[in-house]
């Protein structure tokens, strides 16, 4: 589904990314980890098409297609689903409007009606419940005085909605304490299909013992340093990251 | 950041969809201003000596005044001897015979949505049609007269019901008032008027819908709404104008005066010709609107939607008498490309415990200039009134502005003022979060200014609030890119 080529990425002439090389096949779960400032975040950004990031040289492939010449609301529509690191708050308009906005400017896009006003409520329902999301939550301002835990599970309600075919989970569980992250890992879990693939973006382990990865990679200077299954991801919550960063130093 | 200085680069020529003319042979004063230009605009309304008396009383101090230059913008000095003064449709109408209007001009306000023929009339809405210097036609006058309430031209009650005229009629707003006010008194061609009788709930929303078609001509209407005690009326006005290279003159007046436990409840959706990307035409639109609560727990309620004019200079405002009443003040005004705003409102209060609010979001996009002004004074003897302002201004991109100027007078101490204010920028953040939903970028301003300003919103009358939605966005039409 997704092919990613000696991908290369600078924002205000620094260098971020530096020839990163991902394949992501439908039903795979792959887990990137890495420390801070690695690029994490800014390859997501990349993949969704932020346009602050300038790319100097690789390709994106989605479904044959080239991604890189996709408008971030096109790639949206045909199923990239980011779950942002920081979402951001839109005072004054409604989770449920602005999804009701969303589902409909993609079914646009698809050829379809708009959809009914009882279905899209039926649809809501249900999927609240999938994801175990609080009703309260979608009448109010999105994101608008949500707990950092609410907006993560915001996200992951919004992703169930939408029905991506690639989400990238960028830190989802970062500053979620243990209940929160068991409620956003099940939701996960319970979206996974044989015809959908995520990348999950994480700094810690803990998340991995929820939602179990097929590949891990780490992260490391903007380049894809080191790949395993996630036995790998174990090996890192142990001895941390300065042994990677030494193995990379000593190989230049 | 430079991705939004690359969308603001693209800013576009936002379609005005009312920008059309009506060709239609036109009965038109001679260009420019004197006594009588003045006494020629009465006799065409056939006016009682009273009237033209007052009017000629209004000329005669304009003239010793100044025209007023201290805004927060500046716009070329005006040639009042270069502006038509009256025009109106040469055809003459019977004003209580819609099948004597002018197909043409029916076919105008068919065009700008606003249907006067019988089967095809907004529900539960009656509306006067004002086209140039006069009124075409008023709907459901029967069913409302029913109740005692009276809705038509004013010009037409100058004649129908000259006590109620003369008691009321700049009793608010007088002549001596300001600039444009005396202007206005001098030569206000048409506009509406309406009286609700005492305890009467006004059955259906009333509606002007006010027209400039002529070239060169200035409109200054005139509406004047008097609800009796214990009463309740809902008004709303809507404007457009042709796109046109030369700015023109609109300086309305609008009194109202609620007495006692009565309430009265104004809403404008303000959309003149803006001019065009390059700030050239456009409509200058120097309103001069002010209620009275002149009883006990009377209420009146102010609600605005500006997207349109090159130049909108207004402060609806308050003067709260009544012990127990009640002012409100709730405003969007929209500026893009190189509009200008400056309004916001004024709250006198007089009366004991006497409450006013007022919530202003002003959006500024382009190169536009955006700034709310707005006073509140409380007087010596309104004891325990109260006030609260609020005032949120957003930008979007990085050569509009927003201005606030609030002033407080207070001489009571058991008053209480609170005043807060807010600038926030359309994030880029919040416009990829959209876009990263398939939201695109226009729909996502659009989503993000109604989310804006909903609390104003929310105050229209239902009918109204769908299509106010939709000029919002379409006024930020290439805003962005
Ligand atoms: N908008 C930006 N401007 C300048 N530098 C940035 C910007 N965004 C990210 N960076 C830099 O790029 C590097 C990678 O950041 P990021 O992708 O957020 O890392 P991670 O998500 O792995 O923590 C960091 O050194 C960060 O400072
Ligand atoms: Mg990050």
């Amino acid at each position: 589904m997704l092919s990613i080529k000696n991908l290369k990425a600078e924002i205000e002439g620094k260098n971020i990314l530096n020839g990163i090389n991902l394949e992501v096949k439908a039903g795979e779960v792959h887990a990137i980890m890495g420390p801070n400032g690695a690029g994490k975040s800014t390859l997501s950004s990349v993949l969704a098409g932020r346009t602050e990031y300038q790319v100097t040289d690789g390709s994106v492939s989605y479904f044959g297609k080239n991604l890189l010449e996709m408008s971030p609301e096109d790639r949206a529509r045909e199923g990239v689903f980011l779950a942002f690191q920081y979402p951001v708050e839109i005072p004054g308009v409604s989770t449920v409007n602005f999804l009701r906005t969303a589902v409909n400017e993609k079914r646009k896009y698809l050829g379809l009606e708009p959809m009914e006003a009882t279905d899209f409520l039926k649809m809501m329902r249900e999927k609240m419940e999938l994801v175990e999301m609080d009703k309260s939550l979608t009448s109010r301002s999105l994101n608008e005085g949500f707990s950092g835990g609410e907006k993560k599970r915001n996200e992951v309600f919004q992703m169930a909605m939408l029905e991506p075919k690639l989400t990238i989970l960028d830190e989802t569980d970062s500053g979620l304490d243990i209940d929160a992250l068991r409620l956003v890992s099940n939701g996960v879990n319970k979206l996974r299909n044989k015809d959908n693939a995520f990348i999950v973006i994480t700094h810690y382990q803990r998340l991995l013992d929820y939602i179990v990865p097929d590949f891990v990679h780490v992260l490391y200077k903007g380049r894809i340093v080191k790949s395993g299954d996630k036995e790998l991801a174990k090996e890192l919550e142990v001895k941390g990251y300065d042994w990677i960063k030494q193995e990379v130093e000593a190989a230049q | 950041m430079t991705e939004e200085v690359n969308i603001i680069d693209k800013v576009t020529q936002q379609e005005y969809k009312y920008g059309f003319t009506t060709d239609i042979e036109m009965d038109t004063a001679p260009k420019g201003l004197s006594e009588d230009i003045v006494r020629f605009i009465s006799a065409k309304k056939k006016e009682p000596e009273w009237m033209l008396e007052w009017r000629l009383k209004a000329y005669r101090h304009w003239l010793k005044l100044e025209e007023p230059h201290w805004q927060n913008f500046s716009y070329p000095k005006l040639n009042y001897q270069d502006i038509i003064f009256y025009a109106a449709p040469k055809e003459k109408i019977k004003l209580d015979s819609l099948d004597q209007v002018d197909p043409e001009l029916l076919k105008t306000f068919e065009k700008l949505g606003i249907s006067l023929t019988e089967q095809k009339r907004l529900t539960g809405v009656a509306v006067d049609a004002v086209f140039d210097s006069v009124s075409i036609a008023t709907t459901f006058k029967e069913q409302l007269k029913e109740k005692g309430v009276i809705f038509c031209a004013i010009s037409e009650a100058v004649h129908e019901h000259p006590e109620l005229i003369k008691k009321y009629l700049g009793s608010v707003v007088p002549y001596t008032d300001n600039y444009f006010a005396a202007l206005n008194a001098a030569v206000f061609s048409d506009g509406s008027f309406v009286y609700i009788p005492k305890g009467v709930r006004c059955p259906m929303e009333l509606s002007t819908y006010f027209r400039i078609n002529a070239e060169n001509t200035g409109q200054f209407e005139r509406t004047l709404i008097v609800a009796d005690d214990a009463s309740y009326v809902s008004y709303l006005e809507g404007c457009t104008a042709p796109m046109r290279d030369e700015n023109q003159l609109h300086a309305a007046v609008v009194e109202l005066v609620a007495h006692e436990k009565s309430e009265i409840k104004y809403s404008t959706v303000q959309n003149w010709y803006p001019g065009d990307k390059e700030g050239k035409g456009g409509i200058y639109n120097f309103v001069t609107k002010r209620g009275s609560c002149e009883g006990a727990y009377s209420k009146i309620s102010w609600t605005q939607v500006e997207t349109g004019s090159a130049i909108t200079w207004k402060y609806p405002s308050c003067i709260l008498k009544g012990d127990h009443s009640v002012g409100e003040f709730f405003s969007v005004a929209v500026t893009n490309n190189y509009q200008v705003a400056d309004t916001g409102t004024k709250m006198i209060h007089i009366g004991k415990n006497s409450k006013s609010r007022v919530v202003s979001k002003g959006i500024s996009a382009g190169h536009a200039h955006n700034s709310y002004r707005g006073l509140v004074k409380v007087n010596k003897n309104a004891e325990n009134s109260r006030n609260h302002t609020q005032c949120d201004s957003m930008l979007i991109g990085n050569r509009s502005g927003a201005h606030t100027f609030p002033y407080i007078e207070i001489n009571n101490k058991s008053s209480q003022v609170e005043h807060e204010a807010s600038t926030s920028k359309i994030g880029e953040d919040q416009i990829f979060y959209c876009n990263q939903r398939g939201i695109g970028t226009e729909e996502a301003i659009g989503l993000i200014v109604n989310g804006f300003c909903k609390e104003v919103l929310n105050q229209l009358p239902m009918e109204f609030a769908v299509e106010a939605q939709k000029l919002l966005a379409v006024s930020l039409e290439g805003s962005v890119g």
